[in-house]
């Protein structure tokens, strides 16, 4: 038997340096090849602006819309483009719903040759603070001063939820629009709390004495989306910022030295150092998926989670009948807080986008218009069970338990509601925060350290001049 | 005639070798090149910095952690692997009575352990992430069964367990291919050799130690080669399974990770390539020193 060895199985070292000296010669011929597009402007062809078309779309030019097909499916925004095509018949809509936008995107970006509209949203979407640094993006202002699609009197500006325009505001511009509405807050189960004779705690030291009961009864107090720590982030930094208010939550977002160091994020960090620290966290929840962690929410091992608005659309198939799910403010830390109990971090998602190259610009900001009617919204509502940003959209809808308690946490804030913007702007200090939180929870690090960890990320990040910076 | 034979050559060669230029080498290029840029994945220009994003990975710490972890992997994962598979391709050989056949049902077993090859690896990065589940995974529930519930843990939470845990599944998704292709190698030594060192009174290991393994020594040299590529790379088990991903706090992070957020999440496509660029003279290293470190004359079997 003859064992049949390779000659040579391997590269000599000298062909391996030929191949490496061979390619680094190559590099500057074909370098041109990833970066090659051209950063000139295409002349946007304008049509004529009119009452009915105050954006001047030349009427039988093609749109094309890119939507991300996600848990919201993508007919609505086909419904936008009927809106669309009532007012110019002659004009061909190109629609594609897409589930990865961002790697579809790119290349366009790249080449410049973008399409009209992008709904960036998914976790593929392209990084918002990139685009607008190289200058991809257009000014919506126009949009926003055109009058409102169906709302008489109003400008589209007018007609959407606190905090809409400023979410979409990159430096001076408003460069994109977002569609729904998201609220944070810590979820329970409406009937479980009924029946055990629980009541929603207005501040933390009634949260914590509920803890101590529920725990009593055999259920853990609180679960959380351990593998994604940022869910547990929210109400931490949301109980900051009621402590703090606005300028709290302001000089987080402009970098400002010690903004970490405040009264207001320490005590938060805190009371989350206490909760874990009191066992009232379920046990092994820093391993579960949002899915695991949720579907034990659900089936009543934890009585409150952590989460945004998306829950209940989410939980749609696992949520068991007469659950009734309904989302709570985020407790008062003390009698001293800035803002309100009732005050809820809100923030709107679903960023649609006019590429600043695109060929018919006009039509995209018209799409956007028409996208953003009360028609529209309202039917967006009714499909998908999610608020829109539009003002009044859900009026005199009936809504599902989780969805009603999303709007009426949104009424009862009022203009008390608020956001971080640090996340899209700097996703590496996010990615520092969502660490230094899922360390705090877990008991390997206490609030001081928390707070020590974050600021020198804030303050890396402040430095760092290859970042670009967005003050508030 | 010598005219013709040169055109055919040409003609054989040259589309393979455009394509190769065009798909494999140009990528490489323009990787080194984006390297020392600052583009950022979108924008259509990029602006030359130098060796600026190389002087910036050593200060990166979650990149120095990810370098740490891919080093412990690289030591732990193709010993392990190749350990493990040399064990068993000799049991199935050699394991019998007699020390001249396999053990019962090897052919079986050979299949079985095959098995984890055929599923993709994020399919099985799914499974595991059950199987560690702490409260339902097959992991935990199995300990308490077993009566030995105080060694359940939450297998991908705690930092010092999240890596072992990763590099299990990695060592358990490859020891099939290694028990087959050392299998094929054990095959092919003569079985005279084996029953002269029976005949001169070896035991097992003595066998395995001087007559199997130096035979199957080029085999291991490539085992070595690949899986210390698949120890650099973990990518794709560690996005789908841990925490974080990358977590907890940087305890699972690998270099394809950090590189792949930089790029995506972080828009910075130039940093990445440096840390795409970085990690090629780091494996192209590691395969030149596995190959060269094991060059020794060959046995000649004839």
């Amino acid at each position: 038997m003859q064992p049949e060895l390779p000659l040579r199985p391997y590269p000599t070292r000298r062909s391996i340096l030929r191949t490496a000296v061979t390619a680094a010669a190559s590099a500057p011929l074909l370098a041109a090849c990833v970066t090659s597009g051209k950063d000139d402007k295409p002349a946007a062809a304008g049509g004529t602006k009119s009452a009915t078309n105050p954006l001047g779309v030349p009427p039988d030019a093609a749109l094309e819309v890119v939507v991300f097909a996600g848990g919201y499916g993508d007919d609505y925004a086909r419904k936008a483009e009927a809106l669309y095509t009532k007012e110019f018949p002659k004009a061909k809509v190109d629609h594609k719903g897409l589930q990865k936008v961002g790697e579809a995107m790119q290349p366009r970006f790249v080449a410049n040759t973008p399409p009209d509209v992008v709904d960036n949203t998914g976790a593929g979407r392209l990084d918002l603070a990139t685009l607008v640094a190289a200058k991809q993006l257009s000014s919506l202002a126009e949009v926003l001063d055109a009058p409102a699609f169906d709302t008489p009197g109003k400008k589209v500006r007018d007609t959407l939820l606190p905090g809409v325009v400023e979410d979409g505001t990159f430096g001076t511009d408003v460069v994109a629009l977002n569609f729904t509405y998201t609220v944070w807050g810590v979820w329970y189960s409406k009937s479980l709390f009924a029946q055990r004779g629980w009541t929603y705690p207005k501040t933390w030291d009634d949260m914590l004495a509920l803890c101590a009961t529920i725990k009593k009864s055999g259920i853990a107090p609180w679960t959380y989306q351990g593998k994604y720590p940022e869910y547990i982030n929210d109400p931490l930094l949301s109980m900051a910022a009621k402590t703090g208010g606005p300028d709290l939550v302001k000089a987080v977002d402009n970098l400002e030295p010690n903004a970490w160091k405040a009264a207001g994020l320490a005590s938060a960090a805190a009371a989350f150092a206490e909760l874990a620290g009191k066992g009232y966290l379920m046990a092994g929840s820093e391993a579960l998926s949002h899915t695991e962690a949720q579907a034990a929410w659900c089936q009543r091992k934890a009585a409150f989670i952590p989460c945004g608005s998306w829950l209940e659309s989410e939980q749609k198939g696992v949520t068991p009948a007469g659950f009734d799910m309904v989302m709570g403010a985020v407790p008062s830390r003390s009698s001293a807080d800035v803002r309100p109990v009732t005050a809820v971090q809100a923030a709107s998602s679903e960023s649609y986008l006019v590429p600043a190259r695109a060929k018919n610009r006009a039509g995209g900001l018209e799409y956007l218009r028409a996208l953003f009617s009360n028609e529209s919204a309202r039917g967006f509502a009714q499909s998908a069970s999610t608020l829109p940003s539009v003002a009044g959209a859900t009026d005199g809808l009936t809504l599902s338990s989780g969805l009603g308690s999303v709007r009426d946490a949104v009424t009862a804030a009022g203009s008390d509601t608020f956001t971080y913007r640090f996340r899209t702007w700097y996703a590496p200090l996010a990615k520092a925060v969502d660490d230094a939180t899922g360390e705090l929870v877990n008991r390997r690090i206490d609030a001081g350290a928390w707070a020590t960890r974050v600021q020198k990320a804030a303050d890396a990040v402040a430095k760092d001049s290859s970042i670009q910076k967005y003050t508030r | 005639m010598r005219h013709g034979r040169v055109r055919f050559l040409l003609g054989a060669l040259l589309p393979a070798l455009v394509l190769h230029v065009v798909f494999v080498l140009s990528p490489y290029a323009q990787a080194f090149y984006l390297s020392l840029t600052d583009w950022t994945g979108v924008a259509g220009s990029a602006h030359f910095v130098g060796a600026a994003n190389y002087a910036r990975l050593g200060g990166d710490a979650l990149f120095l952690d990810a370098v740490r972890n891919n080093a412990v992997m690289l030591l732990v994962v193709p010993l392990v692997t190749i350990g493990l598979g040399l064990f068993l391709a000799s049991m199935l050989h050699l394991g019998g009575r007699g020390g001249r056949r396999g053990i019962a049902g090897s052919g079986a077993y050979q299949i079985v352990y095959f098995f984890p090859q055929l599923l993709s690896l994020v399919v099985i990065a799914v499974l595991w992430g059950f199987v560690y589940n702490p409260n339902t995974g097959l992991l935990n529930s199995g300990l308490r069964a077993a009566g030995l519930g105080a060694l359940a843990r939450s297998w991908l939470a705690e930092p010092h367990l999240a890596l072992p845990a990763v590099m299990a599944v990695l060592i358990w998704s490859s020891v099939g291919f290694y028990v087959v292709l050392f299998s094929a190698a054990i095959d092919a030594i003569p079985k005279e050799l084996f029953e002269a060192a029976l005949i001169d009174g070896a035991g097992g290991w003595h066998t395995f130690r001087r007559v199997t393994l130096p035979l199957v020594r080029e085999s291991v040299q490539v085992a070595f080669v690949y899986l210390g590529i698949a120890a650099l790379d973990a990518f794709a088990v560690v996005q789908v399974m841990t925490v974080g991903p990358g977590g907890p706090d940087g305890a699972t992070e690998v270099i394809g990770l950090s590189l792949y957020r930089t790029a995506f999440t972080y828009g910075k496509f130039g940093y990445a390539s440096a840390m795409g660029v970085a990690l090629f003279f780091a494996t192209l290293t590691l395969a030149v020193l596995a190959l060269r470190g094991g060059r020794r004359e060959r046995l000649e079997l004839s």
